[in-house]
């Protein structure tokens, strides 16, 4: 009973993944229209059995693998839902909600039994400090699903293939804004994130940084982003550059996400 | 100065002010910081200096990859880093001061041809009249003008927020104001930790470099205890401590619970519980398979007791209650490490009131000994993680700027809006720090309210 929601979300997500893949491939409006009703229904129901979750287990449901890469997917499908409306990039979802199924499907591969809290992690910066880097994260995927949009939509016209795909992406000047956006909102939490982090574990560890691997990750992956700023805001480094430089800060965002909780050992270790 | 010095040193200067050194130095931090997460750092295990070559181990250890964070080159980057930051600042900082301070305030020609979107109408009657509407409505709607007279003409200047243009300077203040904080916790702090027995006291402790350091008081634990989980992971663990001066306990750091999470300041040092154990004694009767020759053994602690036939034993864990692991049974029970004299290592459970089955274990193995587990004098330590660290109110100091700081930079805009009255026509036009396309709207709303207003109809 308890995970039923969470299957569910799980085969809505599925559909949704269809639903956005046909849409690149036959762009009217009934299969837009699915693929938005779709994607809403699994985001209330991963929220639901994300609430579930949390009123059976008493404390935000981040505390290990199977919890936060759930939870994980329920920021990116958030957030594109957000942005899907305000710029009215439906074919986005072609690139993130596989995203979010994968890390739904992942997230099913780790035990999911619901574990007590173990002393270090029973403060309220959890709540802070979690949520701020989530919803971080979530805006970096944003930005990765623009950046790889972005690159091919100028493959396409470097090669002068302005074909029916060229048409049904968004334009690169769309991109680039979806792209500054989210950076704009992503950095500043992944900022705080890091702050409320380091304020937390001056409180529960004595030394607010200790070269933990999370910690040193979470830093590359700010240096990263703040690299591409600079380079954006200084000297209108746009389109291409910027694009890879997303990626990379993506890939980078993930592997300390995931990469460190499960193959560098530490103090952020939570299997 | 010749003109090849100063050529120099404006190559020098350039290369500081320069984004290409930001981005290598941000780049480059990254890529230096992974290597301290692959590769062991401090003390290391000594599995990993048999898998690795000596020489590799040379280069290494030169290399500072075994103290990555503490390197001199990781540490000549942060340093570098730090004066490109001043440098570029310095370089920036008073053209965009001038921009502040200076506005412009008379809408020439020539500013309109730097805006975009700028729009002109007439107005009716007279052009004081109109001057007046103008200023009210900016004042109302935007903010209050600065009005110029120029040969005749009327020149209106409104802006806001013009000192979000600084934020970005307050970020890298921060960043610089934080490395201070860390410089001066490296040198005037400390880090320590310290075993305290219950109802002892120590007055020193020991630092992460082996050495020993004098509080300068005394700090008691009172009282040590751990509250588990039904599964038996540990939910909580506290100590209950006492400041004490000259021996005699400080009021208002009397009886202090300190748990993780939650620990104790006196004299700007933090003790943080961190872990525990027991010293304690447990207390068992061997004999031989039949019963003969018992003798009582005491086990201090972790210690580990030779037995009388030369085999050792060890206690791993104990309980006074073993009922919650194993139903059925009851009573105290240890869990001991046994290595025989010929080499070979058992662990396995005694009780306290089920001798039947300390025998039959014993007699299952053949030979002896038979251990019966008495109970145990239970005696913990709390660990504590000890730090002195003066800088970090600095380090929050910079961080509550930077978030600040990054808060203005990136959602804040500084919007300037000129109008000027002249022959009868009044034009309009402004511009935004951040998010034109936004600004140009908002901008749009404004000069089709303005028209209104100044065509001399009646508002509806």
């Amino acid at each position: 009973m308890i995970q039923i929601f969470f299957y569910l979300t799980f085969a809505l997500y599925g559909c949704a993944t269809v639903a956005y893949l046909a849409y690149l491939v036959r762009t009217t409006t009934a299969v837009e229209i699915w693929a938005n009703r779709l994607v809403m229904a699994g985001f209330v129901t991963h929220l639901l059995s994300t609430i579930h979750r949390f009123s059976s287990s008493g404390h935000l449901p981040i505390t290990n693998m199977h919890e936060s890469l759930s939870f994980f997917a329920l920021a990116i499908v958030g957030a594109f839902i957000l942005f899907e409306r305000k710029y009215k990039v439906t074919i986005l979802g072609a690139f993130i909600i596989p995203i979010a199924l994968l890390l739904v499907v992942s997230s099913s591969a780790f035990p999911s039994a619901i574990r007590e809290l173990n002393p270090a992690l029973k403060s309220n910066w959890l709540w802070i400090h979690t949520i701020m880097a989530f919803i971080s994260y979530a805006m970096f995927t944003i930005a990765f699903g623009a950046a790889v949009i972005y690159l091919i939509q100028q493959y396409f016209l470097k090669k002068k293939r302005l074909g029916a795909l060229f048409q049904k992406l968004p334009s690169l000047n769309t991109l680039d804004d979806i792209n500054y956006r989210c950076l704009t909102i992503g950095f500043p939490l992944l900022t705080i994130a890091i702050i409320t982090g380091a304020i937390w574990a001056e409180k529960a560890w004595g030394t607010y940084w200790s070269w933990d691997p999370k910690e040193t990750w979470s830093l590359i992956t700010w240096f990263i982003f703040a690299a591409l700023l600079h380079s954006r805001l200084t000297t209108g480094w746009r389109g291409k550059r910027a694009s890879l430089l997303t990626i990379a800060g993506f890939l980078i965002m993930i592997f300390t996400f995931i990469g460190v909780n499960l193959w560098l050992p530490g103090l952020h270790a939570y299997k | 100065m010749t003109s090849t010095d100063r050529d120099f040193v404006h190559s020098i200067w350039d290369f500081f002010c320069s984004l290409k050194l930001t981005m290598a130095l941000l780049i480059g931090l990254a890529a230096i910081s992974i290597i301290g997460t692959i590769i062991p750092q401090g003390a290391l295990p000594p599995e990993y200096v048999q898998e690795i070559s000596p020489a590799k181990l040379k280069i290494y250890k030169s290399l500072g990859f075994f103290d990555m964070y503490h390197s001199w080159w990781f540490i000549l980057m942060l340093y570098l880093l730090t004066v490109n930051l001043v440098a570029c600042s310095i370089k920036r900082l008073p053209h965009i001061w001038k921009t502040i301070k200076n506005p412009v305030t008379i809408f020439s020609s020539a500013q309109e041809k730097s805006l975009s979107g700028v729009v002109s109408f007439p107005h009716a009657g007279d052009a004081a009249a109109a001057k007046d509407k103008v200023a009210v409505f900016l004042k109302s709607e935007f903010a209050a003008p600065l009005v110029s007279e120029s040969d005749g003409d009327w020149h209106f200047f409104a802006q806001k927020t013009p000192w979000c243009r600084l934020a970005v300077y307050c970020v890298h203040l921060s960043v610089i104001i934080i490395f201070i904080g860390a410089i001066i916790g490296s040198l005037f702090g400390y880090k320590g930790f310290v075993n305290i027995m219950e109802g002892e006291s120590i007055s020193s402790v020991m630092s992460r470099s082996n050495k020993q350091i004098d509080l300068g008081f005394s700090l008691r634990c009172d009282q040590f205890s751990v509250a588990h989980y039904a599964n038996g992971a540990p939910k909580e663990f506290k100590s209950i401590l006492t400041v004490l001066e000259n021996g005699k306990p400080v009021p208002d750091y009397t009886n202090a619970r300190v748990i993780v999470n939650d620990p104790l300041t006196y004299k700007g040092i933090t003790f943080y519980q961190s872990s525990y154990g027991n010293a304690g004694n447990y207390f068992f009767t061997v004999s031989d398979l039949d019963g003969k020759n018992p003798v009582s053994v005491t086990v201090a602690g972790q210690d580990s007791v030779t037995l009388p036939d030369g085999s050792s034993m060890h206690v791993t864990e104990s309980t006074k209650d073993v009922s919650e692991f194993a139903p059925g049974l009851s009573g105290p029970a240890a869990q001991v490490e046994l290595h025989s004299a010929n080499g070979k290592t058992e662990s396995f459970i005694v009780y306290a009131n089920h001798p039947e089955l300390n025998i039959q274990h014993a007699q299952q193995h053949g030979v002896g000994p038979v251990i019966h587990y008495k109970g145990a004098q239970e005696r913990m330590y709390t660990g504590l993680q000890v730090a002195k660290d003066p800088g970090v109110e600095i380090v929050w100091l910079g961080c509550l700027l930077m978030v600040l700081g990054i808060y203005a930079a990136f959602f804040m805009s500084h919007r300037r809006i000129w109008v000027r009255i002249q022959n009868g026509i009044v034009t309009i036009g402004g511009n935004a720090s951040k998010n034109q396309a936004g600004f140009q709207l908002h901008l749009e709303r404004l000069v089709s309210k303005l028209k209104t207003e100044l065509s001399g109809e009646k508002k509806s």
